[in-house]
């Protein structure tokens, strides 16, 4: 087993005619991953890389009856892109679109909370079960399937981390890309309790950064809630306050959000603190 | 993105919450005719982005024109944390009986918009809600209902007892809510929300943070962006689709993805080294990004080593190194380059440096000592 995604996931892409969508379609196509259908407002009717292209997610659910949609859209239509799966039911929604009005992005955590749906990102990689599925933008090949979960609020710095593992062999029972964005639809604390119960994940890599205080409240979980051996690491131990790094979320405002905080309170919940990514594996073993 | 309290006020204006009169002044002959219109007595404050302000010396109170003549003099001659005062807001004197708070702000952990308001204004709220927690009151609202005036009024009664002031207060936090919602806000601030005599609630100092992330709806807004809020070389970078800002060491980073560019930095760090900016190249970069982020990071004349960490994902390792190997033709590149170079395409991206003799580092740690060697 894995988490959130599997070799049966049936998934949508939304924005599947734009730059982005068509490439990235195609190499989650590749990978194996079962896409069943694309939307583009006023695109239906065409066919990308054998995948039919629906003019809205309803006509495509109805159709293809999608577990899981990716959101490729530009940041001005990611809203409603995101309420359009949610309205049309799809339980699962990732969003991989940068720069979503935060306002927005909170009014959207709530109107996919109260469907019982769920949200990963926006601003993000997206997720994958490997050598199953694949909904993102991660180069596959540094994966390997195996029994670690992975967690992140970034991109390539789970790259990093992932290329460690599989390099040391420890492969991967589903790696997820949370957002980089300061409101992101699923946190630590959920997909830990996911990988908690997982019984293919035996442990967790925990990949966070400056910035609110999400690594806190997951670090407070740990203690309080898992068995399996959690292993963390922080960046941004060298950012300035004040500023934002990169990622919109990545902001140490008003001394809150440091890297030290962090650090200090996984260590207190028990959980090794990796100081550089390539130790990340020796943690584990 | 921020905004200056004589912008923030303007805005205020707008949405009908009432400020004390003030007029912006850029020298002290305009201060001084500023402060006669407004009947003399004033407060003069000077127009910066940070915080602090009071404690730095830039808000003074003059009685008459002559003061405010001199004081504006003064403040407009300073720099407040490393940025120059250009403008100061001459506003004018009132009677204060008391200083309440107001504010709005989103709370990402809570996934709320929360309403704020403090008996105990004129103060630092965040310490406040530290020091005393039991004097600030706060609110919670689902940014997709909204708040009832029942819940507002149910929270604002604890600050604002008297009932004249609680329909004043109600008025001022629907329209500050409605300021907030409108114009993708990250922070909107009253503090000091003044109690006059006569019994009237006026805002004294205006505070307004703009979501960078919603500036694509707000054109009008553009037009309120002040550039001195941004380094020039942040400006810059901005420009060509770069994220960095300057630290104080001296070896200079290209990094494609925020997370690896903080980590990069750190390990750096570890290392002994101390860099000398973080620089996110994006993702999907193409050769003149590359050659743009070298550019921006020889601006700056202490770097005496450049590491470049590439993690291909959407970013091509081809494009990069063609971005390198221009830079080395086309720019003058007197310092050390350390290139470590992995993923998407490496093997076409490492082929090409190695044409031409450059070496193309495949593990990070190995590539971070040698570039702290090199300083």
């Amino acid at each position: 087993m894995s988490i959130l995604i599997n070799s049966k996931t049936k998934v949508l892409v939304q924005g599947i005619t734009g730059h982005d969508g068509s490439f990235h379609a195609g190499s989650m196509l590749a990978y194996g991953t079962k896409i069943v259908s694309g939307v583009t407002p006023k695109r239906g009717g065409q066919v990308i890389n054998g995948i039919p292209v629906f003019n809205s997610v309803r006509e495509a659910c109805d159709q293809t009856k999608p577990d899981c949609s990716i959101i490729f859209v530009p940041a001005r239509f990611a809203t409603s892109a995101i309420r359009e799966s949610a309205d049309a039911g799809i339980p699962l929604i990732v969003c991989i679109t940068e720069g979503i009005p935060v306002l927005e992005m909170l009014a959207n955590y709530h109107y996919v909370r109260e469907q019982g749906l769920r949200l990963i990102g926006p601003n993000c990689p997206g997720l994958i079960t490997p050598e199953e599925c694949k909904v993102g933008i991660m180069p596959a090949r540094i994966h390997k399937a195996g029994s670690v979960g992975v967690i992140s609020r970034s991109g390539t710095l789970t790259y990093e981390i992932v290329y460690n593992l599989t390099l040391k062999g420890h492969g991967q029972s589903t790696c997820i890309g949370i957002g980089g964005d300061p409101v992101v639809g699923t946190d630590f604390v959920e997909l830990l309790d996911l990988f908690e119960k997982d019984s293919q994940t035996s442990a967790v890599v925990l990949i966070g950064e400056i910035g609110g205080e999400d690594e806190e409240r997951a670090a407070e979980f740990i203690a309080d809630n898992m068995e399996k051996p959690v292993v963390a690491f922080i960046s941004g131990k060298t950012a300035p306050p004040g500023k934002r790094m990169g990622h919109a979320g990545a902001i140490i405002s008003g001394g809150r959000g440091t890297a030290e905080a962090k650090v200090k309170a996984f260590q207190e919940a028990g959980v090794r603190v990796a100081d550089r990514p390539d130790e990340v594996p020796e943690l584990i073993a | 993105m921020k905004l200056y309290e004589y912008q923030a006020r303007d805005l205020f204006t707008r949405y009908g919450i009432e400020s004390a009169p003030g007029i912006v002044a850029s020298n002290p002959y305009e201060a001084s005719e500023a402060a006669r219109k407004l009947g003399g007595a004033c407060a003069i404050k000077a127009q910066v982005l940070v915080g602090g302000r009071g404690k730095a010396g830039g808000v003074k109170i003059a009685k008459n024109p002559e003061e405010a003549h001199t004081h504006a003099g003064n403040i407009l001659g300073m720099t407040i944390k490393t940025l120059p005062v250009r403008k100061v807001l001459v506003s004018k004197a009132l009677d204060i009986e008391r200083e309440y708070y107001m504010g709005l702000t989103v709370d990402r952990t809570d996934k709320s918009i929360v309403l704020i308001a403090s008996a105990s204004g004129g103060v630092d709220i965040e310490q406040l809600a530290e020091k005393q927690p039991e004097k600030v009151h706060r609110l919670a609202i689902n940014p997709l209902k909204g708040a009832s005036d029942e819940e507002t009024e149910g929270m604002l009664r604890g600050v604002f007892e008297k009932e004249g002031l609680l329909t004043q207060a109600m008025d001022t936090a629907k329209s500050l809510f409605k300021l907030f919602m409108e114009n993708d806000c990250s922070l909107v601030e009253i503090n000091p929300y003044a109690l006059i005599k006569g019994g009237e609630l006026v805002a004294l100092d205006a505070k307004i943070v703009i979501d960078e992330s919603g500036m694509f709806k707000h054109e009008k807004l553009e037009d309120m962006r002040n550039r001195e809020e941004y380094g020039p070389d942040e400006l810059e970078a901005k420009g060509w689709g770069l994220s960095f800002i300057n630290m104080e060491g001296n070896i200079g980073c290209i990094v494609n993805g925020a997370g690896l560019a903080m980590a990069t930095m750190d390990i750096i760090k570890l290392f002994g080294g101390a860099p000398a900016n973080f620089l996110d190249v994006g993702g999907s970069s193409s050769p003149e990004k590359v050659l743009h982020a070298f550019e921006i990071i020889l601006h700056n004349s202490g770097v005496k080593a450049i590491l470049i960490n590439i993690f291909g994902g959407i970013t091509r390792c081809d494009d990069i190194a063609k971005g390198i190997l221009q830079a080395k033709k086309e720019m003058d590149l007197s310092v050390p380059l350390v290139i470590r170079l992995i993923g998407t395409n490496e093997k076409e991206g490492r082929a090409l440096l190695e044409k031409a003799g450059i070496e193309a580092h495949e593990d990070l740690v190995k590539a971070v000592q040698k570039v702290v060697e090199f300083v």
